[in-house]
């Protein structure tokens, strides 16, 4: 399910000042990438939707990496189970801060370490996605010829198909855990970067430098790690982070279906939505708790995605 | 907004491009004339929802409760049940004797009975139907096929048990007289022809439609399309995916169907069960899941609790280490509040077991070694038998709610907490219901604890007991010789007076030897409408709805 | 404008072909003997056996590869195991309801994206578009399911005025020739199985186009934007047309082109948000049905289903390139 779009031809949020100049750094060794990454620091400072952005991905990895410490308690203990009825799920109170769940363990804790179920499974399973995708999108563009044709059938076949159910069926064989989960994402996530990277180096193939620098004898390798994939990297980091956004809700979806990690002393977002619908009347808290932060995390990396690529691209200067 | 007054091609030739990939789809056009009847006026109807479609209406092919209880409406077998009770009533056979042996079995049977085709009931179609069991080809003797005869009957003519078969003859004496010989006693039999499989189904029809050598019989026009029987409805179509329409039967020869026509559909998810009841959709359902029986009832529903025939416990793999130990199968026993469970995840009302079968079952008895809640004792016991902090494996299955074990996930958490307050360490093993967990659990030895649950089918402790603990499982991983041959012995004891105090005993030495913990009979529940009056619950499900009224 | 058809269609079949091998082989990959997969608790020997011979697994690998083939090719998509019911005929039976969910979903939100991006373009920096571009942000990050399971909790025990599942009142006898219900009540004129049905319908359909209908009005306002920057807008404003003539006759045509591209892109996020909607909905289409095979293993089901789909996709996708064709020629050339 990828929420991604085309460049988008204006701004995404609102206006900000443009008057200032991007400064060209005359030549120094780094060449033309410099001025880039710091006109779009620049741009970046002053988008509203960018800091937004940067500020929720921000609290999202801290709680993350922290949740042990900011925790009260252990999660997936279950320890007040015996306070949990079908039809009464005690709410917040003095020793809970968002009362508990249908599990009797305390809710608070269970939504900051579904965080760090979030970021993880999010981050390995578009780290996947990214190497292999990569890894295939040079090949293919690197090499071209039948390898080029074999390897984007095969991204077409990947692509046929929509996304989840194919991340459904790479669970289906992998196993109900949590590596199948991180695997079938990342899955789904190789064609977008093959396509993305083999279509950086097909662009860049004809540009002046790298033609100069064919002339020159430098060897290819050299081109490619020195020059193409560098210029590939802001594309790409835009795509990872937009990907990263749609892999947190697809492990949620995924855990909906009933595939993926199925503990349910290891807490995640998209398991406890499911296992609130029952007491929805009961304590809807359950519910749009998970959903909320599922929601949020994936807006503050769109946001963020979003903003870094228009501040990386140089058609929105005007 | 700018009025656009024509739209860009673009958009029009994409709106017309789907419309055309859907209405060419419909290459039909509407076959039927007018429309139907307009439903309402003047006929009554009851939509009644289950929780999945029915796998075929053929019962001899099926075993799941959605297809029975389509099937307990159109067909009737040669013996019933007394309503609200799982004991043995007449139905189609008015009585019946039993030979001193007992091997045979003499039944007198109902006349003036037709079947929904107008052919006759007689002792000619009843021994039709027992040969046509016992003859079912190879390829329909699987056990996700004829699984009932084949676990009652234990074998057919042709195929690897044909040694075990218990099936001898049927002989049809005049119209209304027919005797059954078996080749082993078997006190259940009576009890056993209550199953819907075991239904008497019109020989004529079945020529006609059904064809049991066919690559899957549950697909042929029979099972899908003519199922028929003798009972209180006929089928009116089966339209899949939607609903199964049964119509009330002018020629029953009992109590005629107060309503004139019942409708079943499927919804999977218990709270969409209880919305459409409150929407006015269904007038009633089954499966009500814990959390909605009180706010159902709240808001002026009827809940109707069927008397539980049914046990849940926690069962044990002796493979296992150190399952294998019975100070440790003790300390866990102990260790666990039952109460706290049923309270915690069991509807209200749910009694708590001190056996592996429910009090209607001959051969029930308390009398029998509790482990009454005892944490203390508990540590103890893993003290001394060295396992205080042991690692156990927990397995349970998710994603699936069964009348024994409403909610699963809910009953393993309150249990872990409960094994985790005297020091053991719990792994937490989750698996989907259908097929992983029951593979799992019953067909490999990779587990340690697990929940698990069955409800009886026909009143006989061996459904029960037997069923777990006849032989060595892959479930319980024990060899206990004396158990096993306690059981055989039991099963052929000819009556059920003479099995009642053998099975009490043997109550008493499982729960010594204890490779399990019995947890509760949990209360499955129905819920209706206001305006749905007389429907009789049946523990075994042997419900009808021929006494069914709805204002 | 044949010839690119044809091309296209040509370059399906590979892509197809592919397919099949890949599900082929991932039915053979699954955990266990797939026989033993199947039957799950009720496996026994003359279970084993008899799958082993209906579905050749005895058979080498290529052999049973071609069986497959061959089958697909006389309809034969394999039988559910639950059931035994021939997989095409429940796809068959089930596709008009998914269908009729999607048409609905999609056209809400072409209907109200495409207005809705168009104005707040045309009125960027007011307040109408920073209101519309937060509600899009957020409707294209909330999960399908939870918007479906919010929605379905919030009106089945609060605002009890719209039904939460099935796709019509049981008591509603009515006919269904072609199972497309709004279509066959229109048809045989049943006007309260038309409006049951509809109503039924519009809780599944606004949880499942959410997200088409924030695609669209964002994809719409930057593509619509970019357009209004043009030089050739800014020379047609400076001759003088009105604002509102250079943006029928310009601006419309051009940036609505991303637009139609993208509700072909919609197609696959409608798949696989029908799974997560109808199951919510007990809505009886092709994502219900595969939930279903998804939970109970029923993996001839699951191949079948997912072949069809990709099918159904590339052939959605084939249209949209068509229609883009018709509107842009050079693309037809290209």
């Amino acid at each position: 399910m990828s929420i991604d779009l085309p460049p988008a031809g204006g701004p995404v949020g609102g206006h900000y000042g443009d008057s200032e100049a991007h400064p060209e750094a005359g030549i120094d060794d780094e060449g033309k990438g410099l001025s880039l990454w710091r006109g779009a620091w620049q741009r970046l400072r002053r988008n509203p939707s960018a800091i937004a952005g940067a500020l929720i991905v921000l609290t999202f990895v801290v709680i993350a990496i922290a949740a042990p410490l900011l925790a009260p308690y252990e999660p997936g203990s279950a320890q007040w189970s015996g306070e949990v009825t079908p039809t009464d799920v005690p709410g917040p109170d003095k020793d809970h801060l968002l009362g508990l769940d249908r599990f009797g363990s305390d809710l608070y804790t269970q939504l900051l370490f579904g965080a760090r179920q979030s970021l993880v499974y999010g981050v390995v399973s578009t780290a996947i996605g990214l190497v292999v995708g990569a890894f295939l999108g040079i090949l293919s563009g690197g090499i071209g010829g039948w390898v080029d044709t074999a390897v984007m059938r095969v991204v077409d076949i990947m692509l046929s198909i929509p996304s989840l159910l194919l991340a459904v069926s790479v669970a289906a064989v992998l196993g109900q855990n949590a590596y199948s989960v991180m695997i079938a994402i990342g899955a789904a996530q190789v064609p977008i970067f093959a396509r993305l990277l083999r279509g950086s180096m097909l662009a860049q193939a004809r540009s002046d430098y790298v033609l100069a620098a064919n002339a020159l004898g430098i060897r290819r390798q050299r081109i490619v790690f020195g020059h193409i994939l560098p210029n590939a990297l802001g594309p790409t980091i835009v795509q990872a982070t937009l990907n990263l956004a749609t892999a947190i809700i697809e492990v949620a979806a995924l855990s909906f279906l009933g595939l993926g990690e199925s503990d349910p002393a290891i807490a995640e977002w998209g398991r406890m939505l499911v296992a609130a619908q029952d007491r929805f009347d009961a304590a809807p808290r359950l519910a749009l708790l998970p959903g909320a932060a599922i929601a949020i995390t994936a807006l503050g990396f769109t946001l963020f995605g979003e903003a870094l690529r228009e501040a990386l691209d140089p058609r929105t200067r005007r | 907004m700018s009025i656009k007054t024509s739209r860009t091609r673009s958009l029009v030739t994409a709106v017309l491009a789907t419309t055309a990939l859907v209405l060419s789809a419909c290459a039909e056009s509407a076959r039927e004339g007018n429309g139907g009847e307009g439903g309402s006026g003047g006929s009554t109807t009851f939509v009644f929802a289950g929780s999945a479609e029915p796998g075929a209406l053929d019962p001899v092919f099926v075993s799941d409760g959605e297809s029975f209880r389509v099937a307990r409406q159109i067909f009737e077998g040669l013996v019933g049940t007394v309503p609200g009770t799982a004991d043995p009533a007449p139905l189609l056979a008015e009585d019946w004797t039993v030979s001193e042996d007992g091997l045979t079995y003499d039944f007198n049977l109902k006349t003036g009975v037709k079947f929904h085709d107008g052919t006759d009931f007689n002792a000619e179609a009843v021994c039709a139907n027992f040969e046509r069991w016992y003859n079912l080809p190879e390829s329909a003797q699987s056990d996700d096929l004829a699984y009932y005869y084949s676990v009652i009957f234990r074998g057919f003519a042709t195929g690897p048990r044909t040694d075990a078969a218990l099936y001898d003859s049927c002989t049809a004496n005049g119209e209304d007289k027919v005797t059954i010989v078996l080749t082993a006693p078997f006190a259940g039999f009576i009890s056993a022809m209550s199953l819907p499989a075991f239904s008497m189904q019109s020989p004529t029809a079945l020529e006609k439609f059904q064809d049991d050598a066919a690559p899957d019989p549950r697909t042929t026009e029979y099972s899908t399309a003519q199922p028929t029987g003798t009972g209180p409805f006929t089928l009116g179509s089966w339209e899949r995916g939607k609903q199964v329409t049964l119509e009330a039967n002018p020629d029953y020869w009992g109590e005629k169907a107060m309503i004139d026509e019942a409708i079943v559909v499927a919804i999977e998810d218990p709270k969409a069960r209880a919305t459409a009841l409150q929407n006015g959709e269904i007038d009633g359902f089954d499966l009500v899941g814990p959390a909605d029986i009180e706010p159902l009832k709240e808001a002026g529903f009827q809940i109707v609790n069927r008397e539980p025939f049914n046990v849940l416990y926690l069962g044990m793999n002796q493979k296992t280490e150190p399952l294998d130990d019975l100070k440790v199968r003790q300390a866990i026993a102990y260790a666990i509040d039952k109460q706290e469970v049923a309270d915690a995840s069991l509807p209200a009302g749910t009694k708590l077991a001190s056996i592996f079968m429910p009090d209607t079952v001959n051969g029930y008895t308390e009398d029998v070694e509790t482990y009454d809640y005892d944490p203390a004792m508990a540590e103890q016991l893993l003290e001394e038998a060295g396992a205080a902090g042991a690692t156990i494996e927990f397995n349970y299955p998710t994603d699936i709610s069964r009348p024994y074990m409403p909610s699963p996930e809910d009953t393993f958490n309150v249990i872990r907490s409960q094994l985790e307050a005297v020091g053991l360490k719990i792994k937490p093993v989750a698996d989907v219901w259908d097929p992983d967990y029951l593979d799992k659990i019953q067909g490999t030895p990779n587990h340690g604890i697990h929940l698990l649950g069955w409800t009886g089918d026909y009143n006989d402790a061996d459904n029960f007991l037997g069923v777990f603990f006849g032989a060595e499982t892959m479930e319980w991983g024990f060899t206990n010789e004396e158990l096993f041959s306690d059981l055989a012995a039991a099963k052929g004891i000819p009556t059920p007076e003479e099995q009642q105090p053998v099975y009490e005993q043997i109550n008493k030495d499982v729960m010594e030897f204890l490779p399990g913990v019995p947890l509760a009979h949990p209360v499955p529940s129905l819920a209706f409408a206001e305006n749905v009056k007389g429907y009789q619950q049946s523990p075994v499900q042997d419900e009808v709805w021929n006494v069914v009224t709805v204002e | 404008m044949l010839r690119f058809v044809l091309r296209r269609l040509a370059l399906m079949v590979p892509v197809l072909v592919g397919l099949s091998i890949l599900l082929f082989a991932w039915l053979r990959a699954l955990p266990g003997d797939p026989a033993r997969s199947m039957l799950g608790q009720r496996a026994t020997p003359d279970g084993i056996a008899r799958i082993n011979e209906a579905y050749g697994f005895d058979e080498p690998l290529v052999q049973q590869y071609f069986s497959y083939v061959r089958a697909l090719l006389s309809g034969d998509f394999g039988s559910s195991i639950k059931t035994g019911r021939p997989v095409f005929d429940s796809f068959v039976e089930q596709f008009p309801a998914t269908i009729e969910l999607a048409v609905t979903a999609l056209t809400l939100a072409v209907v109200i994206g495409v207005p809705l991006g168009y104005l707040a373009a045309t009125h960027q920096g007011r307040l109408l578009d920073t209101f519309v571009i937060s509600g899009s942000l957020l409707g294209v990050v909330t999960p399908v399911f939870f918007l479906a399971i919010l929605l379905k909790l919030v009106f089945a025990d609060w605002l009890t005025w719209l039904p939460t599942s099935l796709r019509q009142d049981p008591r509603i006898d009515a006919t269904h020739p072609t199972n497309f219900y709004i279509l066959d009540g229109l048809m045989t004129r049943e006007w309260d199985a038309v409006w049951n049905a509809g109503l039924h319908l519009i809780l599944p359909a606004i949880a499942l186009g959410t997200i088409p209908l924030a695609i669209i009005v964002r994809i719409t306002r930057a593509s619509v934007s970019e357009v209004l920057h043009e030089d050739y807008v800014r020379t047609a404003e400076s001759k003088g047309l009105s604002r509102r003539t250079v943006s029928r006759r310009h601006v419309l045509r051009n940036a609505l082109l991303p637009v139609v591209t993208t509700i072909g892109l919609q197609a696959g996020l409608l798949f696989s948000g029908a799974v997560l909607t109808e199951t919510v909905f007990a809505f009886n289409g092709i994502g219900n049905y595969l939930f279903e095979a998804i939970s109970s293993r029923d993996y001839p089901v699951l191949q079948g289903y997912i072949l069809f789909i990709a099918i159904i996709y590339a052939l959605i996708n084939l249209l949209v390139d068509v229609a883009y064709g018709l509107i842009d020629p050079r693309v037809r050339v290209s």
